[in-house]
This record gives C-alpha cells, sequence and structure tokens, in this order.
C-alpha cells in the first residue's frame, strides 16, 4: 500500500547529502513505507523533521507528491498526516508555497473515514488563512469547488466546512460564485450533504454581506428547517442563533420568526429538544421584544411538552431566560407568564425534569426577590426536598446559597432536616458524599445551636461510613466545622467522640480517628493535640494490626510540627523508635520515615537514623501489590469489589481488602479477595484496551 | 459480570434491591434489568390533545349488501383513522375494542374477499396505514441500550399496530391488488417514512416492516432505486455519524434478496454500495447483531461477479479489528464463507495479505481467534487452495506456526497447530525443512533489525537540526512549526 511511492525518496535523503547525519532521516522515511502500521504511525508524526532536513525545495518536490501518493493508508496514519500538514506552511517555503499542500489535503478531504476528514478540514481551513489574497484565488477556491462538486459526499461534506474561509478575500465575481455552490449543497440529495451544510449555515452567513443574508441565506435556512430529515432540521435551529443576530428586529420578525415557531412546535421531538437546548442563545440573539411576543409563549408549550427530553431541557433554561428578560417589567412576566408552568414541573411525573428544574429554580429567588421568594417559590422548595428522587432534594441543597442571600436560609430549616437527614443516608454513596460537602456551609447558616442539636450525629456517623470517601469527606467536613465553630466547642464536642474510635474492634474506624487526628490537629492548636490526641495516637503504636501502626507513624510525623520539643522528645521519640523495630516492613519504612522528620525538627544528633539500613522500600515486598499502604487507592477498587462479587458483604469486602499485615489474617478471605483483586485488575486493564480504538 | 450472577426470583426483586443498595449504591445490571423488563413505551405523537371521540360498532361488513359493502368499507377504515393513548391502560376501553375488532374484520375482509380492493378504496386504505404507522419514535429511555443484553422497550401499541401491519400485508398481497393504481399513494414520501420507523426498538414491528418492505419493493419498480439510495444513506448515517440504527439486520437481510436479483453486469452504483457502504459497515461497535446477514450480503456479491473478490478481502483486511476478539473471530468466519467461494485466479491475487492476517489470527493469543483461523485447515476447498499455492503461503504460515508450536498457553491450539504444521510439512517437505533450518537465523536477523530501528530512533532524538533550523528561521517565522518539533 505505502510501497507503491517512488523509490528516489529514500535514496535520495540518504545519498544526496553525503552527510552522515540525515542518514536517520533516510530511514525515516523508509520507515514510512513500513509494513507496520504502528511504525508508518511513527515516522509520520515525524513528518516535520523529515521536510526540516530536506530543506523547503525537495519537501515540495519530492516528499509532497510522496504523500499524495500515500493516500491509501490506514486511517490512522492519515489522521496524523492530515495533522501534520496543517503546520507545514513554513516548511515548504512559507505563504507563497502554502498551496502546494492543497493536493494531499484534498485526497484526505474525500476518504470515508469523518475523523480523517475532518482533521483535513481543519488543515485547510488552518492553511487558507496563510494563503494570499492572489493564491487563494487561484489555488484555494479552485479545491473548494472541485470538492463541492465531488461524485462522492464525502467530498461535498468536507466542502461545507471551507466556504466561510474563503469568502471574506474573494473577488465579488468569485464570491458570487461560491455563495451558488454553497446553495446547491444546502439541497444536496443526500442528507449527510445537507446535515454539513446546515451545520456551517450560521458561520457561512457571518461573513457574508447583509444583502446577501437576507436574499439568500434566509431562504436556505428556510428550506432546510422544513426538510424531511428531522436531523436536518434540528441543525437549522443552531444556524438560527447567527442569522438572527445579523438582522434587524423587522427582518427578524418578517424572515425569520415564522420557521422558527414552526421548529418549535416540530412533530419530531429532537427538533423541539434542540429549540429549548438553544433557548437563552436564540433569546439573546432575537432581542427582549420578540422574545416577549414570540419565544415566551414557545417557551410555555416546550415547558408542557409531551415528551420529558423536550421539558428537561427547557427546564434548564428557566432561570437564564428569565435572567435575561428585560429589567424592566421582569418580575410581572416571570410571575404571570413562567411561573405557572413552574409550580406544574414540580411534580412531573419524570425525575430528569424535576431534577433539571431542581437545579436551577433556587436562583429565580435572587431575580423575584424577598417577598416573592417567600411567598410563591418557598412552598416550591419546600416541595422539592420532599420529593421522592434524591437528586431533586440535592440539587436543591447544593445551591441553598441562593435562597439564603435572599431571605435566610432559617425559612427553609423545618424541611431541610428531614431531607438532610434522608440523603445523608442515602443508599448511593455519591449522593451522600455530596451532601456532606455542604454541610460546612449548612452549619454556617443554621448556627452551632442547630447543628450541635441535629446535624452533629449525622457528621459522627459519616465518619464509620463503609465508603472510604465518605469516611475521607466527613474527616475533612470537620475541619472545616472547627474553623468555623472554634477550638473550644471542638473540645467539647468533637474531640472525645474522634478519640472513643479509637477503642473501635473495627480497624478502620480506628484509623478513621488517626486520619481525624491527622486533619484537626492543626486547626485544634497544640494544647488540645498534645493532651488529648497525642496520648491516644501513642496508644494505638501497639495496636494488633499493622495498617494502624504505619499510621500512627504517619500521624506522629503530621502531628510533629504542632508539638513541642519536650512532648517529641519524652514520648513521640520512644514510640517511633520501637515502630522502627517493627516486624512488619512498611511499619518499618513509616516509621523511619517519621523519625528522620521529626530528628530534624529536633536537630539533635543522637537520635539515631540508621543510614547503614536502608529504609527497605516497600515496592520490594513482593505482596507489596496486594497491600495496599494507602488506604485512598483501595477506596475505589473496595466499592467495586462489592459490587463485582455481587456480594452484600460489602463492608467486609472493603475491610478485607484494606487489611494487611499480621499473618493471622491471611486466612481464606484474605486469598478470596486476592482472586476478585486480580479479576477486578484485568477487568480494568481490559476495558483500557478496548475503549480507545475507535475501529473495534 | 452480571451473567454470572442468577436472576433473583421475580417476587424477590425489589427486596433484594434494597439490599443490595445499602451495600454500596450500585444495583448489579441483573437487578436492575430484572426490574424493567417489561417497558413499554407509547409513541411521540399525543401531544396533550383532548380525549377521543368514543367509537360505535358499525354493522358487519358480512351482513351488509354487496352495495352497501364498499361504503361500510371505507368507513370502517375512517374509523380506524382515529388513535388512542395505549400508555394510558384505562382511557377509551370501549373504543380501543371497537377499533381492534373492525381491525380484525378489514384484515379478514381483505384477505377471504375478491373483489374488495377496489380502485377507490386505495385512498382510505393508505390514508388509514399511514395514520396509524407513521409517528416520531420516541426518545430512547435507556440511552446506553445494548441490544445484545438488555429487553427492548417495546411499542405500547401493539395490539392495534399489529393489526395495522397484518392488513396491510394482507393489502400488498392480494391478487386484486394493482400497483398501478397503488404508487399514487405509496410514493417516495411513504417509502422514506417507511424506512424511518425500521430505527424502532420494538423487534416485533421492525419484523413486519421488513416483510412490507420487500413485498413494496418487488412490487413497485419506480421505487427500486429510491429505496436503495435511502437504504444507502441510512447505512453512511449509520457508519459515520450516529452508529445507532436499530434495523440495520432487517434491511440487510432485505439487501441480501435485492443483491440476489441484480442483473449482470453489476451496475457501478451496485459495486460502490458494496466498496463504501458494506465494506466500512465491519467497522461498527455493534457488528455481532448484524454480521450474519451482512456477511451473507457480501458473499452474494461476489457470486455474481468474482472480479471483486480481491476489493472486498482488501478492504476487510484494511478495518481488520485491533483488539476486539469477538470481532476478529466474526471476520474469520467471513473470510471462510468468501474462501469457500472464491476463484483459484482470485486466490492468487489476495494470498500473500490475507495470509500474513491470518498467519497474525493463529498466533493470536485469544485461544478463540487462533482456533477459529486454525480451523481453515479443516476446509477441503481451502486446503487444495493452499496445496496449489504452497510455495507462497508455507514461508507467510511457517514462523507463527513454529512459535506458537511452542509457545501459546492453550494445549488444544498447539495440538491444532501440530496438525496443520504436520499438513503443510506433508504438502513441501523440502520446503519445510528449508524453512525449519533457517527459523533461527530468521529470528535473529528480525530482533536485529528492531535494535537497529531502536537506535535510529535514539539518534533522531540527538539529531541535533540546529543548523537547518536557523536557517528556515530566518526565511519564515514558524513558531508553531518550531515548537511541534522540539517538543517531540
Amino acid at each position: 500500500m505505502a510501497g507503491v511511492a517512488g523509490p528516489r525518496m529514500g535514496q535520495g535523503a540518504a545519498g544526496g547529502d553525503g552527510d552522515d547525519s540525515l542518514y536517520p532521516i533516510a530511514v525515516l522515511i523508509d520507515e514510512l513505507r513500513n509494513e507496520d502500521v504502528q511504525l508508518r504511525l511513527n515516522s509520520i508524526k515525524k513528518l516535520s523533521t523529515i521536510a526540516l532536513a530536506l530543506g523547503v525545495e525537495r519537501t515540495r518536490t519530492e516528499l509532497l507528491p510522496f504523500l499524495t501518493d500515500t493516500i491509501y493508508d490506514e486511517d490512522e496514519v492519515l489522521l496524523a498526516l492530515a495533522e501534520q500538514l496543517g503546520n507545514f506552511t513554513g516548511l515548504v517555503g512559507g505563504p507563497d508555497f502554502a498551496h502546494c499542500l492543497l493536493p494531499p489535503l484534498e485526497s484526505l478531504a474525500t476518504v470515508e473515514e469523518t475523523v480523517v476528514r475532518d482533521k483535513a478540514v481543519e488543515s485547510l481551513r488552518q492553511i487558507s488563512q496563510e494563503h494570499t489574497a492572489v493564491a487563494l484565488e487561484a489555488h484555494f477556491v479552485p479545491l473548494v469547488k472541485r470538492l463541492a462538486s465531488g461524485d462522492w459526499f464525502t467530498s461535498r461534506t468536507s466542502a461545507c466546512g471551507l466556504f466561510s474561509v474563503c469568502y471574506p478575500r474573494a473577488s465579488n465575481a468569485v464570491k458570487a460564485e461560491i455563495r451558488q455552490h454553497f446553495r446547491s449543497l444546502c439541497s444536496d440529495d443526500t442528507p449527510m450533504v445537507r446535515r454539513a451544510a446546515a451545520s456551517k449555515l450560521g458561520e457561512f452567513a457571518k461573513v457574508l454581506e447583509l444583502d446577501s443574508v437576507k436574499s439568500e441565506i434566509v431562504p436556505l435556512f428556510t428550506n432546510l428547517a422544513s426538510d424531511e430529515q428531522d436531523s436536518v432540521r434540528l441543525l437549522a435551529v443552531e444556524a438560527c442563533v447567527n442569522i438572527a443576530q445579523l438582522l434587524s428586529e423587522d427582518d427578524l420578525e418578517a424572515l425569520v420568526m415564522p420557521t422558527l415557531g414552526q421548529a418549535a412546535e416540530d412533530k419530531s421531538w429532537r427538533v423541539r429538544y434542540m429549540v429549548a437546548d438553544k433557548f437563552s442563545e436564540l433569546q439573546k440573539a432575537v432581542g427582549p421584544k420578540i422574545t416577549l411576543n414570540d419565544l415566551i409563549p414557545a417557551f410555555q408549550n416546550l415547558l408542557k411538552d409531551c415528551e420529558a427530553e423536550v421539558r428537561a431541557a427547557a427546564a434548564h433554561k428557566v432561570k437564564e431566560l428569565c435572567e435575561n428578560l428585560p429589567m424592566e417589567g421582569r418580575e410581572t412576566i416571570i410571575m404571570n407568564q413562567i411561573l405557572p408552568y413552574i409550580k406544574e414541573l414540580v411534580s412531573d411525573t419524570n425525575q430528569h425534569v424535576k431534577s433539571a428544574l431542581a437545579s436551577v429554580i433556587m436562583g429565580l429567588s435572587t431575580i423575584l426577590g424577598k417577598g416573592n421568594t417567600i411567598e410563591h417559590l418557598l412552598p416550591l422548595f419546600l416541595a422539592q426536598l420532599k420529593d421522592e428522587c434524591p437528586e431533586v432534594r440535592l440539587n436543591i441543597i447544593s445551591n441553598l446559597d441562593c435562597v439564603n442571600e435572599v431571605i435566610g436560609i432559617r425559612q427553609l430549616s423545618q424541611s431541610l432536616l428531614p431531607a438532610i437527614v434522608e440523603l445523608a443516608e442515602d443508599a448511593k454513596w455519591r449522593v451522600r458524599l455530596a451532601i456532606i460537602e455542604y454541610m460546612p456551609l449548612l452549619a454556617g447558616q443554621l448556627g452551632v445551636e442547630f447543628f450541635d442539636e441535629k446535624l452533629n450525629s449525622l457528621c459522627m456517623a459519616w465518619l464509620v461510613d463503609h465508603v472510604y470517601a465518605i469516611r475521607e469527606a466527613a474527616t475533612n467536613g470537620l475541619v472545616k466545622l472547627v474553623q468555623k465553630f472554634g477550638k473550644e466547642w471542638a473540645q467539647n464536642t468533637i474531640v472525645p467522640k474522634v478519640l472513643v474510635m479509637a477503642n473501635d474492634p473495627n480497624y478502620l474506624h480506628r484509623m478513621t480517628t488517626l486520619f481525624c487526628i491527622n486533619a484537626l490537629s492543626e486547626a485544634c492548636g497544640q494544647e488540645i493535640t498534645t493532651k488529648q490526641m497525642l496520648p491516644v495516637v501513642l496508644k494505638m503504636a501497639g495496636d494488633q494490626v499493622a495498617n494502624v501502626r504505619f499510621n500512627v507513624a504517619k500521624s506522629l510525623q503530621k502531628i510533629g510540627p504542632i508539638l513541642d520539643t519536650d512532648a517529641l522528645q519524652e514520648e513521640v521519640k520512644p514510640v517511633l523508635q520501637k515502630l522502627g523495630q517493627d516486624e512488619d516492613v512498611d511499619v518499618k519504612y513509616f516509621a523511619q520515615e517519621a523519625i528522620s522528620v521529626v530528628a530534624q525538627r529536633l536537630r539533635k544528633l543522637d537520635f539515631p537514623v540508621k543510614d547503614s539500613e536502608e529504609p527497605s522500600t516497600p515496592g520490594a515486598d513482593k505482596n507489596h501489590f496486594l497491600r495496599p499502604r494507602d488506604p485512598e487507592r483501595t477506596l475505589g477498587s473496595g466499592e467495586r469489589d462489592g459490587r463485582l462479587s455481587g456480594s452484600v458483604a460489602s463492608e467486609k469486602t472493603v475491610e478485607a481488602v484494606q487489611f494487611r499485615g499480621t499473618h493471622a489474617a491471611k486466612g481464606p478471605a484474605y486469598q478470596r479477595h486476592v482472586n476478585t483483586r486480580d479479576t477486578l485488575a484485568q477487568l480494568e486493564i481490559a476495558e483500557l484496551v478496548h475503549f480507545p480504538q475507535s475501529r473495534d | 459480570m452480571s451473567s454470572s450472577s442468577p436472576p433473583p426470583p421475580a417476587g424477590a426483586a425489589s427486596a433484594a434491591i434494597s439490599a443490595s443498595e445499602k451495600v454500596d449504591g450500585f444495583t448489579r445490571k441483573s437487578v436492575r434489568k430484572a426490574q424493567r423488563q417489561k417497558r413499554s413505551q407509547g409513541s411521540s405523537q399525543f401531544r396533550s390533545q383532548g380525549s377521543q371521540p368514543e367509537l360505535h360498532p358499525l354493522p358487519q361488513l358480512k351482513d351488509a349488501t354487496s352495495n352497501e359493502q364498499q361504503e361500510l368499507f371505507c368507513q370502517k377504515l375512517q374509523q380506524c383513522c382515529i388513535l388512542f393513548d395505549f400508555m394510558d391502560s384505562v382511557s377509551d376501553l370501549k373504543s380501543k375494542e371497537v377499533k381492534r375488532a373492525t381491525l380484525n374484520e378489514l384484515v379478514e375482509y381483505v384477505s377471504t374477499n375478491r373483489g374488495v380492493i377496489v380502485e377507490s378504496a386505495y385512498s382510505d386504505i393508505v390514508k388509514m396505514i399511514s395514520a396509524n404507522i407513521f409517528r416520531t419514535l420516541p426518545p430512547s429511555d435507556n440511552p446506553d441500550f445494548d441490544p445484545e443484553e438488555d429487553e427492548p422497550t417495546l411499542e405500547a401499541s401493539w395490539p392495534h399496530i399489529q393489526l395495522v401491519y397484518e392488513f396491510f400485508l394482507r393489502f400488498l398481497e392480494s391478487p386484486d391488488f394493482q400497483p398501478s393504481i397503488a404508487k399514487r399513494y405509496i410514493d417516495q414520501k411513504f417509502v422514506q417514512q417507511l424506512l424511518e420507523l425500521f430505527d424502532s426498538e420494538d423487534p416485533r414491528e421492525r419484523d413486519f416492516l421488513k416483510t412490507v418492505l420487500h413485498r413494496i419493493y418487488g412490487k413497485f419498480l419506480g421505487l427500486r432505486a429510491f429505496i436503495r439510495k435511502q437504504i444507502n444513506n441510512i447505512f453512511l448515517r449509520f457508519i459515520y455519524e450516529t452508529e445507532h440504527f436499530n434495523g440495520v439486520a432487517e434491511l440487510l437481510e432485505i439487501l441480501g434478496s435485492i443483491i440476489n436479483g441484480f442483473a449482470l453486469p453489476l451496475k457501478a452504483e451496485h459495486k460502490q454500495f458494496l466498496m463504501k457502504v458494506l465494506i466500512p459497515m465491519h467497522t461498527a461497535k455493534g457488528l455481532a447483531l448484524f454480521h450474519a446477514q451482512l456477511a451473507y450480503c457480501v458473499v452474494q456479491f461476489l457470486e455474481k461477479d468474482t472480479t471483486l473478490t480481491e476489493p472486498v478481502i482488501r478492504g476487510l483486511l484494511k478495518f481488520w479489528p485491533k483488539t476486539c476478539s469477538q470481532k476478529e473471530v466474526m471476520f474469520l468466519g467471513e473470510i471462510e464463507e468468501i474462501l469457500d467461494v472464491i476463484e483459484p485466479t482470485q486466490f492468487k491475487k489476495i494470498e500473500e495479505p490475507l495470509f500474513k492476517q491470518i498467519s497474525k489470527c493463529v498466533s493470536s493469543s485469544h485461544f478463540q481467534v487462533a482456533e477459529r483461523a486454525l480451523y481453515f485447515w479443516n476446509n477441503e476447498y481451502i486446503l487444495s487452495l493452499i496445496e496449489e499455492n504452497i510455495d507462497k503461503i508455507l514461508p507467510i504460515m511457517f514462523g507463527s506456526l513454529y512459535k506458537i508450536s511452542k509457545e501459546h498457553w492453550n494445549p488444544t491450539i498447539v495440538a491444532l497447530v501440530y496438525n496443520v504444521l504436520k499438513t503443510l510439512m506433508e504438502m513441501n517437505g523440502k520446503l519445510f525443512d528449508d524453512l525449519t533450518s533457517s527459523y533461527k537465523a530468521e529470528r535473529q536477523r528480525e530482533k536485529k533489525k528492531e535494535l537497529e530501528r531502536e537506535e535510529l530512533w535514539k539518534k533522531l532524538e540527538e539529531l541535533k537540526l540546529k543548523k537547518a533550523l536557523e536557517k528556515q528561521n530566518s526565511a519564515y517565522n514558524m513558531h508553531s512549526i518550531l515548537s511541534n518539533t522540539t517538543d517531540e
């Protein structure tokens, strides 16, 4: 395939210069013809290097003709080639010679594979800018015309993307021809070409003279918008945004709005969806007057469309629509013409619609002000907080800050609490995670008393969640709470509860204590850390689970800077030294790491850091990959393990996976999970290998 | 994954879900599927219209006098144009039943009576069919619908639509049916709408559509080119734009019989369809769903015109799956079907690239791929082709066969390879011995070449092209290229 091109390329480059340094280049050129696709690909990617070495003259006369001939290669190679050629102007001698690049790109623009074609068009567009006006008319425009009248649909499709780049700099006569070609593509036989033309209609309209827009683009738009295929009609809606920006209000009313009105009532839901999806852009493009007269009624219809997809798309736009209404009379319009429809959507039968609405509805409160919010919106918020679908509730809670600015969160607190509690216990951990992230905000709004009374226990429950991500988020949440409510509050409410967990039979909970201490020590300050936290940490150094022990080492390293030197010297040092002699290799490793850090802080030479005995790298341990040191890393797999094996006892699964260390634990459970993890790893790899290949 | 876990008993489904949801929030696919297995959807045509007028049963056609019959037939057809919302299972129950009974009667009427399809009835008949079946298909409520795993969403109004399709078929197949009259109503626009329905998720509907379209293609000569072109467009859109169309297998099945009827020599249009549509179609993600039909079409073409063999095989080799073993097995199956009908002269033209690919397949570490490729040696005709061209084929195959006979992990494959090697050795013992003795030297040469290549790439990295760069720079400022070259 690639081998058909002239052999002179290879030999020429190797022998011609008699220069040894160019030898690799010769081989590179040789590789362009290799049987192995990967090798050809490697070589193509170095094309600029080859061209550089050959010089502009030989690039033009030898390399480019050779490349033009290779265009029967695999799509992967062609894609790389199309991309490279877009940056080649300098390598062929600058703008005066840019047209040399057109022949290979022209062939690439006609191939079947869409990605190759698109890339070729992209490169052609880039190169068109580098042409002089004369060269553009002499070389580029003829190419566009050739593509536009090609036999097979691919070349005509590619042509659609090139009109707008050559039109502005063409002479009037040529301009007329270009318009003519574009017109005929808009009524092409094949829907693929009409789709391509419709998708470029807006872009083309922008570079046309206003008269031509009115006399030519508008009729094309009208035709495409009533095409027999809905896939064409919906693209016309997109073009409408651009066209509308160009026309005056009167022209719009007369020329465009009837068509747009039809699109909003199209029999295909896809077209109606597109109108809903582009609504904000359309609104901005047509201006306030037409919005009020034409768009608002259309929007009302979309909000009560029979397809949930359309309603959801429209619901998403509610806030933007209201925001962009003219200030004058805005409130009346929203209250009379929009709000009644929103009220209906709150109890829609489809959860995606409700969820879409919930994600924007809170934004209305700033637009409507305090009075209206309390009277009209608040009941809706409250209803949504009780919605059966957790996503709806979550979307409301996520946007509480909008309401807070207007009426304060207290108005909602009665309904908030049950909603929060329920979300806090939602079966989906992502939902729980989301609510945790809003907890500090809520706590700030609701005040410390409310928090202590109602929410504190939730935060504590999250610390023992069976999903690591939740425990982690809860830990970080605590820090923010302490920053908000102060040390004293921490000492009284949080710290004792955290420390109690150090005696929990579940080693994961014991580790959570350590993680909390890591996070909280700085916010709590030296006194609390030294008096309350440190003793617990030190006690845990004798834990039977190695994971806990090396986390003790890590914790000591972490809180070291907060402690005074006495505590370090008297209490931390002996413990670390003991851990440094631990039977477990990982515990040793982290203990020694901590020792060196602490030693630095103490600046005492008598602190023994054993240079002779290199801290054993955990990677050397042959079982290491089965024994995650870092719980973060196992999180995802632990979660998925549970799902994969279909085991109900996921908590145990996670635990067993994370459990490492004591040899007694290497029972059957341990073994079992080794297998699951292996399978999992394979599956993951299989997925990785599988997806990036577009072809298969 | 999910298939390994047994489906929960029907009654326990919901309980099982809440239990497993407590675990990690993700219900297993099998559980989720069990829940939504019985789904149906209405068409997108009910746009909050008011309630339907109630239907009253008309007198039976068989009781009417022959003068009244025609008038009554048309009245019944008009009555059946009224549509009902089947998503609402309690509304209009009486009217729905009236319509169902009427449709049944109509089906019976046109299939048992002669001379009832008179010219004046065509308009009403087609109007009734169009009113019922033509509709915008609703959005799929399962966007990542996997046709191989998931249950399809069924059409809610099937109780009526099925009878309408039934009626349509009887109408088309009736001995009284006259295409010359019908073509006024069954025109391009009608066919276009019919083709769009092939995207229906309901397999029952697609099955009816298949038969209907086949009959129309057979009876309306004037529509044939149009139908082919529209199918062409649907396929191109499927391959290059959406990768989604439910009715590909059905359309291919119709095409299979269309291709069968092509006159010789084949028109350029048909060859183009083969090379630019059918062959690229092999790249589709869901190939498994329609590969049998596709391969049938391809082989039909080759049986018509053997000179197409070379471009077809080269096309398949170009789109050979790189990572999907399941597809690779399908490709091998198709190649075997092609080889079954290949002419020896054509075989010579493609043996080299083809056996290079086969040689890669037999050494695939996926044993199903290797096994499928090795099965070629059980095919008498292929064996005879290989034997005729053993001088060409043995050197291509030898390396991989020899290597896997020593290295493949799967004992079945190794056993198969021994048999194949034995067969090949019997075909040309001398060549076999030569290849065996030169095998090691060959490997070493390859290794050396590989090393050289690595070396060259290293050199290339180090190669200072500064001088050239400077020269270029002075001539033309090329920021982009500079960064392009140095970054790599």
